[in-house]
């Protein structure tokens, strides 16, 4: 039996290994010379030459972080002001057409980019508002509320309505209990739906393809146009240092909200 | 007092109306503008202001004829049955060898495991893209070190299926953690004192996981395994990075570097709407009663 567990957990180690290498690989890449990942054989030790990280930290990487940051806080504002009153309404009110809300608001999560990029496209080129910080911060916005709107009704729901209540025979408004008794225990919910609006705005992909031009790139475009010259000609080193960059924020991040990503991406969102 | 509770309401519904103006704006103005579109010959000329002809189910037609569609709507389902059942079928394993081994081997995986699942998706394409370089890649250097020469400089691709092999390996590195996590959470809930009893009893490892273990964690596996359906419908980023990193775009359109190219890059947006259409339905009809049961246990 003995043996037998440990054999489960050398296997376990080399599935870790495995997994992660690729993690390694862009890290190690990123720390070697450019002529050390041209030669036939491949050197599995970073060589800690950090040219490459000077070679790709130029003004179109400033730029594009610009880009990144301002698009990112404009959509998790905009979702967190508008998710947060709307999670307040459907936790602490009952009234007619709460249902269809929220039923709404679990849809439209549904909804692929995919399936609405085309239209999304026209309008915003009808508008003017193509290639624009505003028009792919709505487009943003629209991503990630319904799903800041459902994980902070989670945290509403986790607090007892007492407290309010018993502020409230103290001769406190309504309004006035919620915002001195529970809105300070709401912190750490707007916190989480901001990391989680955070990590789908700082990667998202399709959208930023769809919306912006070459000239004006997010992050993520940034690091796939250092790929977009001829294979010969890829500075692999800078590419590995740009994804290392790209990614460190990002790993950070999701290491703290990890586990209410797990329960979450099942449950439709977190419950209190 | 009625007057006091009117005022209350129509705040209530005040709180809501930001968040469905974001919707309307964002999401259900462009899927109403869409449907309009489907149902119109929307090219070139139309993006320059002449107005748009209704054609009504010409677009649609033009799309059930078409043997381009129906090669990229096989191929999507058919990269979606083989990565998502490998990815469900690997992470379930996952958590079950979490499950048995001791604390470090455990937490080895699952930081591994919480590495490759934080990844942003272009950093990790770049990764991926490197690995199996033409020239310098390690893939290809490894397999030439084992003896299979074919593979110097080899060009993984320019084949389609290579290429659907290159991109279901990264589908299945990025997504198997997610289902790892989740199966290793759903594995708290089985009950340690049956296990136990039905070891006692004479059970196989087989037996306590078919009629003990798979039972407990089936409702979860149902949920993770629709998700990744959905998921594996839309891999737009991954694909739509390999066609640029070299592969043949005509051969390994699936159904959204599809609708991109039909619309955007062909400007016959009244096609690419209709096949927008038929996407969102098809996303709608597998998640309908997964959003159905969310709903009703939100009531209980």
């Amino acid at each position: 039996m003995n043996t037998r567990a440990r054999a489960w957990g050398a296997i376990a180690v080399v599935l870790a290994i495995i997994w992660a290498f690729p993690v390694y690989w862009i890290v190690n890449s990123a720390f070697q010379p450019v002529e050390a990942l041209r030669s036939p054989d491949p050197s599995f030790l970073p060589d800690f030459s950090a040219a490459g990280f000077s070679r790709v930290f130029d003004e179109s990487f400033v730029d594009s972080l610009k880009l990144s940051l301002t698009v990112t806080l404009l959509a998790i504002v905009a979702a967190a002001l508008c998710g947060f009153v709307a999670a307040v309404a459907i936790s602490r009110f009952r009234f007619r057409g709460r249902k269809s809300f929220i039923f709404t608001v679990l849809a439209v999560q549904m909804i692929p980019p995919e399936a609405l990029f085309i239209s999304q496209y026209n309008m915003l080129s009808e508008w003017g508002l193509l290639n624009s910080v505003v028009g792919l911060g709505l487009l943003y916005t629209a991503l990630i509320l319904p799903f800041t709107v459902w994980m902070l009704r989670g945290f509403v729901d986790g607090i007892p309505i007492d407290l309010e209540e018993a502020a409230m025979t103290d001769g406190c408004s309504r309004t006035r209990a919620f915002f001195t008794i529970t809105f300070p225990l709401l912190a750490p919910g707007l916190v989480a739906s901001g990391v989680y609006g955070f990590l789908q705005a700082w990667n998202e992909y399709t959208l930023a393809v769809v919306v912006m031009d070459p000239s004006n790139r997010t992050l993520p475009l940034w690091l796939k146009g250092l790929t977009d010259v001829s294979n010969e000609a890829v500075d692999w080193p800078a590419v590995m240092a740009g994804a290392t960059m790209v990614a460190t924020p990002v790993i950070i991040l999701f290491m703290i909200v990890q586990n209410r990503m797990t329960s979450g991406m099942v449950s439709g969102a977190v419950k209190g | 007092m009625s007057s006091t509770r009117l005022t209350h309401r129509a705040g209530t519904y005040g709180l809501l109306v930001p968040t469905i103006l974001v919707l309307v704006v964002g999401m259900a103005y462009p899927l109403g503008r869409q449907l309009i579109l489907s149902f119109q010959e929307f090219g070139r000329a139309q993006q320059f202001g002449q107005p748009a002809p209704f054609i009504g189910l010409d677009n649609y037609r033009e799309l059930v004829t078409d043997r381009t569609m129906w090669a990229v709507i096989s191929r999507s389902l058919a990269f979606c049955a083989v990565c998502a059942s490998i990815t469900m079928v690997l992470g379930t394993a996952f958590a079950v060898l979490m499950k048995a081994v001791s604390t470090v081997p455990r937490l080895t995986l699952q930081i591994s495991m919480l590495l490759a699942w934080a990844m942003p998706v272009i950093a990790a394409m770049t990764a991926w893209q490197w690995l199996f370089d033409t020239r310098y890649g390690l893939v290809n250097w490894l397999l030439t070190k084992v003896g299979l020469s074919d593979f110097d400089d080899h060009n993984w691709l320019i084949e389609p299926l290579s290429f659907f092999f290159v991109a279901g390996v990264i589908v299945i590195w990025m997504s198997v953690p997610f289902v790892a996590f989740t199966a290793y959470a759903a594995l708290s809930q089985v009950s340690e004192e049956t296990l136990e009893a039905s070891h006692l009893d004479g059970a196989t490892a087989i037996q306590r996981f078919r009629h003990i273990i798979y039972p407990t964690i089936r409702p979860i596996l149902t949920i993770v395994a629709l998700l990744q359906i959905v998921w594996d419908l839309r891999v737009f980023a991954q694909i739509n990075f390999l066609q640029n990193a070299g592969g043949t775009p005509s051969e390994t359109h699936l159904l959204g570097t599809y609708i991109y190219s039909l619309g955007i890059g062909q400007n016959d947006y009244g096609a690419a709407s209709a096949m927008a259409m038929f996407v969102l339905a098809l996303t709608l009809v597998l998640t309908f009663r997964y959003v159905r049961s969310l709903l009703k246990e939100e009531s209980r």
